[in-house]
């Protein structure tokens, strides 16, 4: 818990956060969420709220957004669950962010199988752009973490920002896409180098008909 | 010896035949939609195979050999039969399938979601229906943000077609699929822990007993499975149990999504028949070790929580769960990590060790504590600033933590280090004696 981030001043925070409430669509959102769970079992809602409350306060802060106190004590009403316990599962989880971050949160894996084939680099080029792990950039555009295995392995290395993943990465390539969301262009998603998802590159090795057609195999069982 | 039997015949180990794989469009080449999706055979007919009745269809997927695809190898089909075959209370049964994909190295369920997500959809619905289940939750990690989009999106094209919802595809059976988004956390991939996640709590494992099958989500019975053992039971009982089990050696049958990630010169994921040899595998999807053969200095062969196998041991070993287990590792998820003579095995272990430490939940002292403590211990070893006699003091702290704790999370953190330990010893003395300047190594006297 040592690098877990300050939670940010409680009074600026109310001040700004305490009237927080769901965009008309989102309040529509919520509905359809809270009906997926069974009469009585609403709290199993909280992570998708959660994450729905995070993203309307990243759309008002343009932002990839936050959740700050009154906001999760929002959720923790509507699902009539103690704040603590929606606290809890805020804290739980890495994906809700408790203090702000930037425009784009740049999540770099780090773990073992996008190490052995370049993660270095990668972070090599974000700390080159001025990036610092655990920090936004002056300019609050970039936020920089590095997160454990996004589950893309043979796509290492790979980043993902925001929703996006960019993925088999090198120094140049990630500088590229730094670069281009600076400049407010949307680079490439996926692999950014020419390869089709985790097809091996240059081409298949199996299932070759299903390049140019959707070939349907079970003339052949 | 005339009346000896006859030798049986070799078993299947590969290469597949195209004809023979399940996942057909598992690097998305074409469209995932259900149209397209039903065009490769999925939903073709699938009241037929709900039709075979609920214990047909467990006795089909128990005499087809498929052991879970999530790395523990549990025989499916034994696991649904866990199922209560009626509700004495009331209660109803509920199926979760584990899209928690968060082991390093393992991308397969990623794959079938975002370009497949009808045969695990058409899953969701016989398995369900076979263990008497009223919904299904899948349970997808939160970092799968598009696979997540096009998960909702089948799911609501499955309801538009009504093959699952009311009257599920015509069999006059009730069946609901859910989509449950994590939010970040590798411990949601053990079953309690993801029950405890979809009730809106922190993900932490559960006691068992009770288990799932007694009381499971809500507290009513439930069977967790991971997606691949879900999304390739219909086209098991389409084509038959003997059909599935016609690949691979005894007790490791079927096809398998391998993911091979790391030095290789063409990382990719494929379906391969079990028991493929390591080498095979390689050199047919992956181009062979980057620098050739020679170069190769350990794999990970299962996703990080299995120990290492050095080079020569694993060159023509067969990848399948027993073939793996004798060479003290585990085939767990197929997530084949390849590491070349230029890796600093410390370090990539170490990094494993990292990860456990950030995954830790913090429920059990020996697994929140010695996480943390055996990563450190990693790093120093890394450097070389330690004494060697730390080497075994390591080796005891992960025996000290394995077996410890609540769930394998403990034991997961555990492995890899006693495999480095185990293989890599000379290296890390090595290390520790470069540090000292080169002077010998003396051992404490007695």
């Amino acid at each position: 818990m040592a690098d877990a981030p300050q939670i940010p001043d409680e009074a600026e925070v109310r001040a700004r956060w305490g009237g927080f409430q769901w965009t008309p669509e989102n309040a529509e959102q919520a509905k359809k969420v809270i009906a997926r769970y069974p009469e009585g079992r609403q709290q199993s809602a909280v992570m998708p709220l959660l994450d729905l409350a995070q993203r309307q306060v990243g759309a008002e802060t343009q932002t990839q957004g936050w959740l700050p106190v009154p906001v999760i004590e929002y959720v923790a009403d509507q699902l009539d669950m103690p704040y603590m316990r929606a606290y809890e599962v805020a804290t739980f989880y890495t994906m809700y962010n408790l203090a702000p971050v930037g425009r784009y949160h740049v999540q770099v894996c780090g773990t073992t199988p996008c190490m052995l084939r370049g993660s270095d680099d990668v972070l090599a080029a974000c700390r080159n752009k001025g990036l610092v792990k655990g920090h936004t950039t002056p300019d609050g555009l970039f936020t920089l973490t590095e997160v454990e295995c996004l589950g893309a392995c043979t796509n290492a290395p790979m980043v993902q920002i925001n929703d996006d993943n960019f993925e088999d990465l090198t120094y140049d390539s990630m500088t590229a896409i730094l670069e281009d969301l600076a400049s407010g262009k949307q680079p490439r998603v996926g692999p950014q180098i020419d390869r089709q998802t985790s097809c091996p590159e240059g081409g298949p090795t199996t299932l070759k008909e299903m390049v140019s057609e959707n070939h349907d195999y079970r003339g052949q069982w | 010896m005339s009346d000896a039997p006859a030798p049986a015949p070799a078993p299947f180990v590969g290469p597949l035949d195209d004809k023979d794989r399940i996942f057909t469009n598992l690097y998305g080449f074409q469209d995932w939609g259900i149209d397209a999706a039903m065009k490769r055979g999925d939903w073709d007919n699938t009241k037929a195979l709900l039709e075979k009745g609920q214990d047909a269809i467990i006795e089909e997927m128990k005499a087809s050999g498929l052991r879970g695809r999530g790395g523990a190898g549990f025989p499916t089909g034994m696991k649904w039969s866990f199922m209560p075959k009626e509700s004495k209370d009331g209660r109803p049964s509920f199926l979760v399938i584990n899209a928690d994909e968060s082991e390093p190295g393992s991308c397969k369920d990623r794959e079938i979601i975002r370009h497949d997500p009808h045969k695990l959809i058409e899953g969701a619905l016989v398995a369900g229906f076979a263990m008497r289940a009223r919904a299904a939750y899948i349970y997808i990690r939160g970092e799968f943000i598009y696979e997540a989009k096009v998960l909702f999106a089948a799911v609501e094209q499955a309801y538009e077609k009504g093959f699952i919802g009311k009257n599920a595809c015509g069999s006059g059976y009730d069946f609901d699929v859910f989509v449950h988004r994590g939010a970040g956390a590798y411990i949601c991939g053990e079953e309690t822990a993801q029950i405890e996640s979809i009730e809106g709590k922190k993900g932490q494992p559960r006691l068992k007993p009770p288990f799932p099958a007694g009381a499971g989500l809500y507290g009513c019975p439930t069977t967790v499975n991971n997606v691949e053992s879900i999304a390739v039971a219909p086209t098991i009982l389409r084509r038959g149990a003997s059909w599935f089990s016609g690949f691979g050696r005894e007790n490791n049958k079927g096809t398998k999504l391998f993911q091979i990630s790391g030095h290789v010169n063409k990382p990719a994921v494929v379906e391969e028949s079990m028991g493929i040899p390591f080498r095979e595998l390689i050199d047919r999807h992956c181009g062979g070790i980057r620098g050739g053969w020679d170069n190769l200095l350990a794999v990970i062969p299962g996703g990080s929580s299995v120990p290492l196998v050095p080079a020569e041991q694993i060159m023509d070993a067969p990848m399948d769960f027993d073939g793996l287990r004798a060479l003290g590792s585990g085939l767990g998820t197929a997530a084949v990590i390849v590491m070349d003579k230029s890796t600093d095995i410390v370090r990539a272990i170490s990094r494993i060790s990292y990860f456990y430490k950030h995954e830790s939940c913090g429920q059990c002292t020996p697994c929140r504590e010695g996480t943390g403590w055996m990563w450190r211990v990693m790093e120093r070893l890394r450097t070389g600033d330690a004494d060697p006699s730390e080497i075994d003091m390591l080796f005891e702290v992960t025996k000290q933590v394995e077996g410890h704790t609540i769930c394998a999370l403990g034991d997961a953190a555990a492995w890899p280090i006693q495999g480095l330990i185990r293989h890599f010893r000379p290296e890390i003395e090595r290390r520790i004696a470069e540090n000292r300047g080169g002077a010998p190594i003396m051992e404490a006297a007695e």
